[in-house]
C-alpha cells in the first residue's frame, strides 16, 4: 500500500489530526542569533531563520514534533516553510537548502516512526513547501504591471530542489502550503507532480474568500485539480470561524480529502494569536459536525495544547465523505467557470 | 443589468459559451496594430471591452510574423492578469506554435484552455503536448487534424476526434477537459465541394458528442462567412443561423465577436432563409441566391435603412419593445418621453411597455434565439429609459411645493461631498423653503443659470475640501460679473468666517454670509426673505463684522514666521535607533471586501452625531439632558440601517495598502515603489517656535540615509449609489443622509482597522492589545496623515499617492479638485517611526511656497491655489 492509500484508508475511519505551528514554539524557546547560526559561517544575521534550526538545533525541532505527535497528530509537517533558495537568499544561506531539507524531513521521520512503532498507528510526514516571498502573478512595480521578479521556470526549479531533498530525508508527501499565489502553487505542482503525492493548502488573504492572486476557493480548486492532490484545504488565513463558508465551498466541490488547519483565532483582533485551545477546538468541532473536514490541525499561534484539544473534540466525529467528481468542465480565471458536460 | 440577469447568465454558461475573439492578431486588425506598436495599455482595453460585452472566455492569439510571439503572448497575459475585471474570466491561449503556448501557460494563474493541439505530427508529439498542458493545469482544444491533413467531411472529423479522445482518455486525461474543434470552413464559396461544410460540421458535432462523452465542441465562426468579407449584415446573419442549428447539435462554445450577433427571429426572413439554404445545403442554387441577396444588404444598405425606417414608424409601444430586443439606445429617450406623455402616470411606462419589452427579451433568450451579450445590451437600454422617467416619477410626488423663499444650493465644482448641504436642504424644506438642489460637482455656470431661471432668493454653496474654497471665490466673482445681487450663503466643513470675509466677500458686491451649520440656516434665510428690517440688519451687521475681521488681519505680517532655512535647521530629529523594521510584507496589498460587521464594531460614533449637528461625545450623548432623546432616536435608526446594510450587503469596503522603501532628501521623501523613485514633497512648519520645540515636517520621520520605509493606503466604501438613488426616488432625504453619514463612519473605521492590520501584520512592527476606545484615541505607534489635512495640507499629493497605490486604488478616483469618489473614502500615508506624531503645518511663508512649487514641479500660481489655506 502506498502512503497515499494508507492515508486515505486511515482518513476513511476517522478525522485525522495534523500538527500545529513550529514558529510559535520556536519563539517560545527564546533563541539568540548565535543559537540560530550554530557553527555555520554565515555573514548575515540568522535570527529568525527557523529553518536553519533543523541543522543547528535538531533536538529542539524534534522535541516540537514530538510534542505534536504526543498530542495526537497523525500528519506531521516538516520545519521547512522557508527552506527554499528564494527565502534563504535573505539570510545568505541558499547553499544550505538541500541539507536543511534533508534534515527537516529526517527529524520528523524519526519522530513519526518512533510513535508509529509505539502504538502501531501510522504517522505521516508532510514535507512543507512555503509560498516563498516572491509572487508569479503580481508585479512589485506599480508602474509596470507586466513586470515579474521571478519566472515560472525559476520558481519550479527552486521548489524541485527543495522537494527532492525533503523526499530524500523521508517525507511521504509534499505539502504545498499557505498558497497565496495560485501561479506559485502551479509552479510547485509542476515541480513535484512526478516525484511524490501532493497535498495543497491555500490561504485566504481577504475575508471575501480570495487569496492574494485573487482566486476564490472554487477557482483555486479548478486551477490545481490537475495535481490530483491527496488533500486540498485551507490554512492560516483568518480565524476558524471566518474560514467556515469558504471551507464549505471547497468541501462541496473537491473530490479528495479536505485538510484544514486554522490559526489560533484572528491574528489581528488584538494583535496576537491569543485564542485559547478550547476555543479553536470549538470552531474545528463545528467544521467536523458539518462534515466539512477529513484532516484538521493548527497553524500560526497553535501549540500542542491546541492540537490535543482538537484531537479530543473530533475524536468521535464522522469524517467527511469524499464526494464523487461530477462530470463537468471546470475552468477558472479569478472566478470559477463551470460547463456542463 | 437587472436583477434577473445573473440567473440568465448562469443558464447561458451551461448552455453556450462565447469566446471573445478581438484579442487575436489574426482576426483583429486593430488589435494587431496595437500590439505591433507595443501599445499594451490600449490592447488591455480591448480585452476589457470584450469581457464587458459578455465574452466568457478571452482568446489571445499573437501569431504574427512581425511579432516576437512568445514575448507578446507573455507580456499581454501578465498585463491582463493585473486587471481583475478581465482576469476574472478564463483565458484561451491560442497559437499554432507550441513554444508560444507553453510560454503562455507559465503566465496564467487560473485554469486556461490551450487552443490548439492536434494529431498533425502524429500520436507521440500530440500526447507529449497534451501531457504538458495537463501538468500546467489546462484544458485543451483538439483540432480535427491528423497526419494526412485537416478533416473536411463529417466522417473524417468524427474519426479523428474519436481517435484523439481515445488516446487522451487512455492516458488519464479527463474527458471534460477535451474540447474538439471540428473545423468551421467557409461556405458559399462557389466551389461545389464546399457546399456541405457547415452541414458536415453540424452532423459531426452531433456524432462526436455521442461518441466522446464529456467532451465539448468549439468552433471559430468567422471562417464560415469568409466569402462575404466586407458585408457585415450578411456575415452576422450567417453566424446567427449557424449557431441556431449547431448549438442543439452539440456546439457549446465558439470564438465569436460577442457584440455582433443577430437575434435569429429578427433577421430579415428573406436573408434568413437564404442563409439557412446555404448552411443546411438545401438547394443547388443556394449560394447564388445568397450572393444576389447579399448585394442588397451590403454596408449601410437599402434594406437595413428600410427596416430602420419601418421600425421608426411603428407605434411607440412596439418601438420600445424593438429597441429593447435589438439593444438600440439611440432613440430610447425620445420614445420613452413619447410614451410618458400619453401615459396617465410615468411609472406606467415602466410597468407597461418597458416591462413587456424585457419579457420578450427574456423569452427569446430562454428559447436560445438571443445570446447573453445581447441581453446585457437590452438591460442597458432599459436603464436609460428608466433614468429618463425617474425625475417625472419624483416630480409627481412634489407638485404644489411653493414656499417662503427659493434657494439654489450646490456643492461646487471639483467637490463631491454633500451630507452637510443635504442636511441644510432638508432643514430649509421643513421650514417651507423651496430648495433647488443642483447636487455635487456643479460648475458656476449651472449655479448662475439655475438661480436666474428660478428667480432664486439666495444661493447656497457648499464644499468639504480646501480647493473648494477657491472655487467658491470663482462663483462669487462670476456672480459679480453677471451683475447679480442675490445673497450668497457659504457653508461646509472647511469654510470659515475668516475665509468668507477675507476671500469671498470682497469678490461680490451682494451680501455674502457664512453659515456655520444647518441650525443657523433657517434664521439667516428667514431674515433674508423678510420684508421687514431684519434683512438689512443682518446684511449690514455681517458686512461690518467681515470688514473688521479683514482690518485686524491686514495688520499681521510675516514677522512671526521663520525663513524656511531657519525652520529646516530647527527640524525634528527622530531617533535613528528607533527606525521601524522593514515590513513583513512590502509592496501592494489589496483587500477586496472587508467585512462590514467588523467595521461596524469599530465605528467612532462621536463624529456621526456631529454630522447631524448633535454635539457631545458618544456614548455620553445618549444620556444628554438636552439632545439625548434625539441622539437616542438617531442612534436607533442608524443601528437599524446598519443591520440592513450588513444583512443585504449594501456596501462593499475595499482597501489598498502599499509599503515601500524610501529615504529623505531635504523635506522630500523619495519613495521606491517601482524602478524610479517618486518624490513626495512635504511642507514644514514655519511659525516661530519657542526654545526646544521643532519646526515639524512629516519628512522628519524618515531617515535621510540608508533604508527606511513608508506606507500609503486608500479605502473606499462602494455601493451607496443604488440605495441613494432609491432614496432620492422616494424623496427620502433622511435615509440619504443617514447612509452617507454611516458610510463615512465605516470608511473611517476601515482606515483604523486597516492601520491596525498594517501595524500588527503587514508591516508588523507592533504588537498591540488595544480596545476600540484606545484605538480611537490613537494610542498606538505610527500615524496616517492624509493629504489635505493639517500635517500634509496639499490635496494635490493624492494623485501621487494614488499612482503609488497602483492608480485608482480600491476603486477610488479623484475629481479635478482632488476630492475622492466614492465620497466615503480615506487615503493617506503611513509613518511608523515611534516619534511620528500629528501636527498642523499652519501658516507658511512665500519662500517655502516658491521652493515647494519647484519641488512639486508646478508654477507658483498653481501652488498658491493648492495651499491657499496655509498662506492666509
Amino acid at each position: 500500500m502506498t502512503q497515499a492509500d494508507a492515508l486515505k484508508a486511515a482518513a476513511a475511519e476517522r478525522i485525522l489530526i495534523k500538527d500545529g505551528a513550529f514558529g510559535t514554539a520556536i519563539q517560545g524557546a527564546g533563541l539568540t542569533a548565535d543559537c540560530y547560526r550554530g557553527t555555520y559561517d554565515l555573514a548575515k544575521d540568522q535570527k529568525g531563520n527557523n529553518d536553519l534550526l533543523c541543522l543547528t538545533r535538531p533536538e529542539l525541532i524534534g522535541d516540537i514534533a514530538r510534542g505534536y505527535a504526543g498530542a495526537g497528530a497523525d500528519v506531521l509537517g516538516t520545519n521547512s516553510f522557508n527552506a527554499n533558495r528564494i527565502s534563504q537568499a535573505d539570510y545568505g544561506a541558499e547553499h544550505l537548502v538541500p541539507e536543511m531539507n534533508v534534515a527537516a524531513a529526517r527529524i520528523v521521520r524519526e519522530v513519526a516512526d518512533e510513535f508509529a512503532s509505539r502504538d502501531g498507528r501510522p504517522r505521516f510526514v508532510a514535507g512543507a513547501l512555503g509560498p516563498t516571498n516572491k509572487t508569479l502573478s503580481l508585479s512589485p512595480d506599480v508602474n509596470d504591471p507586466g513586470f515579474r521578479e521571478v519566472d515560472f521556470d525559476f520558481v519550479r526549479d527552486v521548489y524541485r530542489e527543495q522537494a527532492k531533498a525533503l523526499l530524500a530525508g523521508g517525507a511521504d508527501f509534499i505539502l504545498i502550503e499557505t498558497v497565496f499565489d495560485t501561479l506559485n502553487c502551479k509552479a510547485a505542482i509542476a515541480a513535484v507532480l512526478d516525484l511524490a503525492p501532493i497535498m495543497i493548502s491555500m490561504t485566504l488573504t481577504d475575508l471575501s474568500g480570495r487569496n492574494l492572486s485573487g482566486h476564490t476557493v472554487e477557482a483555486f480548486w479548478a486551477s490545481v485539480r490537475h495535481a490530483r492532490p491527496v488533500t486540498i484545504g485551507l490554512n492560516c488565513s483568518f480565524g476558524a470561524a471566518q474560514l467556515r463558508p469558504h471551507l464549505a465551498a471547497l468541501a462541496r466541490t473537491a473530490d479528495t480529502l479536505i485538510m484544514a488547519y486554522p490559526n489560533a483565532g484572528l491574528p489581528n483582533e488584538l494583535g496576537q494569536y491569543d485564542e485559547a485551545a478550547a476555543e479553536t477546538a470549538g470552531q474545528v468541532r463545528e467544521w467536523a459536525d458539518e462534515g466539512l473536514v477529513n484532516i484538521v490541525g493548527g497553524c500560526c499561534g497553535t501549540t500542542p495544547a491546541h492540537i490535543a484539544a482538537i484531537a479530543d473534540t473530533v475524536q468521535n466525529a464522522k469524517p467527511r465523505t469524499v464526494p464523487a467528481a461530477p462530470r463537468r468542465t471546470l475552468l477558472a480565471g479569478l472566478e470559477p467557470m463551470v460547463l456542463a458536460a | 443589468m437587472s436583477e434577473a440577469d445573473p440567473k440568465l447568465a448562469a443558464t447561458a454558461a451551461t448552455a453556450f459559451v462565447n469566446i471573445g475573439e478581438r484579442t487575436n492578431v489574426t482576426g483583429s486588425a486593430k488589435f494587431k496594430k496595437l500590439v505591433l506598436a507595443g501599445d499594451y495599455d490600449a490592447a488591455v482595453e480591448v480585452a476589457r471591452s470584450q469581457v464587458e460585452n459578455g465574452a466568457q472566455i478571452v482568446d489571445v492569439n499573437m501569431d504574427e510574423a512581425l511579432l516576437d510571439s512568445e514575448l507578446a503572448m507573455t507580456t499581454f497575459l501578465k498585463r491582463i492578469a493585473a486587471e481583475p475585471d478581465i482576469a476574472r474570466v478564463p483565458v484561451m491561449i491560442d497559437s499554432s506554435k507550441w513554444s508560444v503556448i507553453e510560454a503562455g501557460l507559465k503566465c496564467v494563474s487560473g485554469k486556461p484552455i490551450v487552443n490548439s493541439i492536434s494529431l498533425k505530427e502524429g500520436a507521440q508529439p500530440f500526447l507529449d503536448q497534451a501531457r504538458a498542458c495537463r501538468s500546467y493545469g489546462a484544458a485543451v482544444v483538439v483540432m480535427a487534424f491528423d497526419e494526412t491533413g485537416q478533416a473536411d467531411t463529417a466522417e473524417r472529423k468524427v474519426e479523428i476526434c474519436e481517435r484523439a479522445y481515445r488516446t487522451l482518455t487512455a492516458d488519464g486525461f479527463l474527458p471534460e477537459d477535451i474540447i474538439f474543434d471540428p473545423n468551421v470552413f467557409a461556405v458559399a464559396t462557389g466551389i461545389d465541394e464546399h457546399r456541405r461544410y457547415a452541414l458536415d460540421f453540424i452532423e459531426a458535432a452531433r456524432e462526436i458528442r455521442a461518441r466522446c462523452p464529456g467532451a465539448h465542441i468549439s468552433g471559430g465562426l468567422s471562417n464560415l462567412s469568409f466569402s462575404f468579407r466586407g458585408n457585415e449584415p450578411v456575415r452576422r446573419a450567417m453566424h446567427s443561423v449557424f449557431l441556431y442549428h449547431a448549438i442543439p447539435a452539440g456546439l457549446d462554445m465558439a470564438i465569436v465577436n460577442a457584440g455582433q450577433l443577430d437575434v435569429y427571429d429578427a433577421i430579415d426572413p428573406e436573408l434568413r432563409d437564404a442563409c439557412e439554404d446555404v448552411i443546411l445545403d438545401r438547394r443547388d442554387d443556394a449560394t447564388e441566391r445568397l450572393i444576389q441577396l447579399a448585394e442588397r444588404f451590403k454596408g449601410t444598405d437599402a434594406a437595413a435603412e428600410k427596416a430602420a425606417a419601418e421600425w421608426r414608424s411603428l407605434p411607440v409601444r412596439e418601438r420600445l419593445s424593438y429597441a429593447l430586443v435589438k439593444g438600440i439606445d439611440a432613440h430610447i429617450v425620445e420614445d420613452t418621453e413619447e410614451a410618458r406623455q400619453s401615459a396617465p402616470r410615468p411609472i406606467e411606462v415602466i410597468e407597461g411597455p418597458l416591462m413587456d419589452g424585457m419579457n420578450v427579451v427574456g423569452d427569446l433568450f430562454g428559447s436560445g434565439k438571443m445570446f447573453l451579450p445581447q441581453v446585457v445590451k437590452s438591460a442597458r437600454v432599459m436603464k436609460k429609459a428608466v433614468a429618463h422617467l425617474l425625475p417625472y416619477i419624483e416630480l409627481e410626488k412634489d407638485e404644489g411645493a411653493k414656499g417662503k423663499g427659493r434657494i439654489v444650493m450646490a456643492t461646487v465644482k471639483g467637490d463631491v461631498h454633500d451630507i452637510g448641504k443635504n442636511i441644510v436642504g432638508v432643514v430649509l424644506q421643513c421650514n417651507g423653503y423651496e430648495v433647488i438642489d443642483l447636487g455635487v460637482m456643479t460648475p458656476w455656470t449651472r449655479i448662475l443659470e439655475a438661480a436666474n431661471e428660478n428667480g432664486a432668493d439666495m444661493i447656497g454653496l457648499s464644499g468639504l475640501i480646501t480647493p473648494s474654497l477657491d472655487e467658491m471665490v470663482t462663483v462669487a466673482s462670476e456672480m459679480e460679473r453677471s451683475g447679480m445681487r442675490v445673497p450668497l450663503l457659504i457653508g461646509g466643513a472647511t469654510t470659515s468666517r475668516a475665509h468668507t470675509a477675507l476671500r469671498i466677500a470682497p469678490a461680490y458686491t451682494g451680501p455674502v454670509i457664512h453659515v456655520l451649520d444647518a441650525s443657523r440656516a433657517v434664521g439667516v434665510a428667514s431674515a433674508l426673505v423678510s420684508d421687514g428690517p431684519q434683512k438689512a440688519e443682518l446684511i449690514d451687521k455681517t458686512a461690518n463684522d467681515y470688514q473688521a475681521l479683514r482690518e485686524s488681519r491686514s495688520g499681521r505680517g510675516e514677522h512671526e514666521l521663520s525663513t524656511v532655512e531657519e525652520a529646516r535647521a530647527n527640524r525634528f530629529r527622530a531617533d535613528p535607533e528607533c527606525k521601524p523594521p522593514p515590513p513583513a510584507r512590502p509592496g501592494l496589498h489589496r483587500f477586496g471586501e472587508w467585512p462590514l460587521r467588523d467595521l461596524r464594531a469599530h465605528i467612532d460614533w462621536t463624529p456621526f452625531f456631529r454630522a447631524w449637528e448633535l454635539h457631545g461625545n458618544y456614548p455620553a450623548i445618549l444620556d444628554d439632558p438636552i439632545v439625548g432623546e434625539s441622539a437616542r432616536s438617531l442612534f436607533r435608526d442608524a443601528e437599524a440601517m446598519l443591520d440592513r446594510i450588513i444583512a443585504e450587503h449594501w456596501l462593499r469596503p475595499r482597501g489598498t495598502v502599499g509599503l515601500w522603501r524610501c529615504w529623505r532628501e531635504g523635506d522630500d521623501v523619495l519613495v521606491l515603489a517601482g524602478n524610479e523613485p517618486v518624490r513626495i514633497p512635504f511642507l514644514r512648519q514655519q511659525v516661530k517656535k519657542r526654545e526646544g520645540r521643532a519646526n515639524m515636517c512629516l519628512a522628519d520621520f524618515i531617515a535621510e540615509d540608508g533604508e527606511d520605509w513608508i506606507g500609503g493606503f486608500a479605502v473606499g466604501i462602494h455601493g451607496m449609489e443604488p440605495h441613494l438613488e432609491r432614496f432620492r426616488a422616494v424623496h427620502d432625504d433622511y435615509s440619504d443622509i443617514m447612509l452617507k453619514a454611516l458610510a463615512d463612519r465605516l470608511a473611517e473605521a476601515f482606515a483604523e482597522r486597516l492601520h491596525h492590520h498594517v501595524r500588527t501584520s503587514i508591516w508588523g512592527y507592533s504588537d498591540e492589545h488595544l480596545s476600540n476606545q484606545e484605538l480611537i484615541r490613537e494610542r498606538y505607534t505610527g500615524i496616517r496623515p492624509a493629504p489635505g489635512y493639517p500635517a500634509c495640507p496639499d490635496h494635490s499629493l493624492k494623485p501621487v499617492l494614488f499612482e503609488l497605490l497602483g492608480g485608482e486604488p480600491s476603486g477610488v478616483t479623484l475629481t479635478e479638485s482632488f476630492a475622492m469618489l466614492p465620497t466615503a473614502a480615506v487615503s493617506g500615508f503611513y509613518f511608523a517611526h515611534p516619534d511620528s506624531a500629528y501636527f498642523g503645518v499652519a501658516k507658511i511663508g512665500q519662500d517655502q511656497l516658491a521652493e515647494y512649487a519647484g519641488r512639486r514641479g508646478v508654477d507658483v500660481e498653481t501652488a498658491t491655489r493648492w495651499l491657499r489655506p496655509n498662506l492666509d
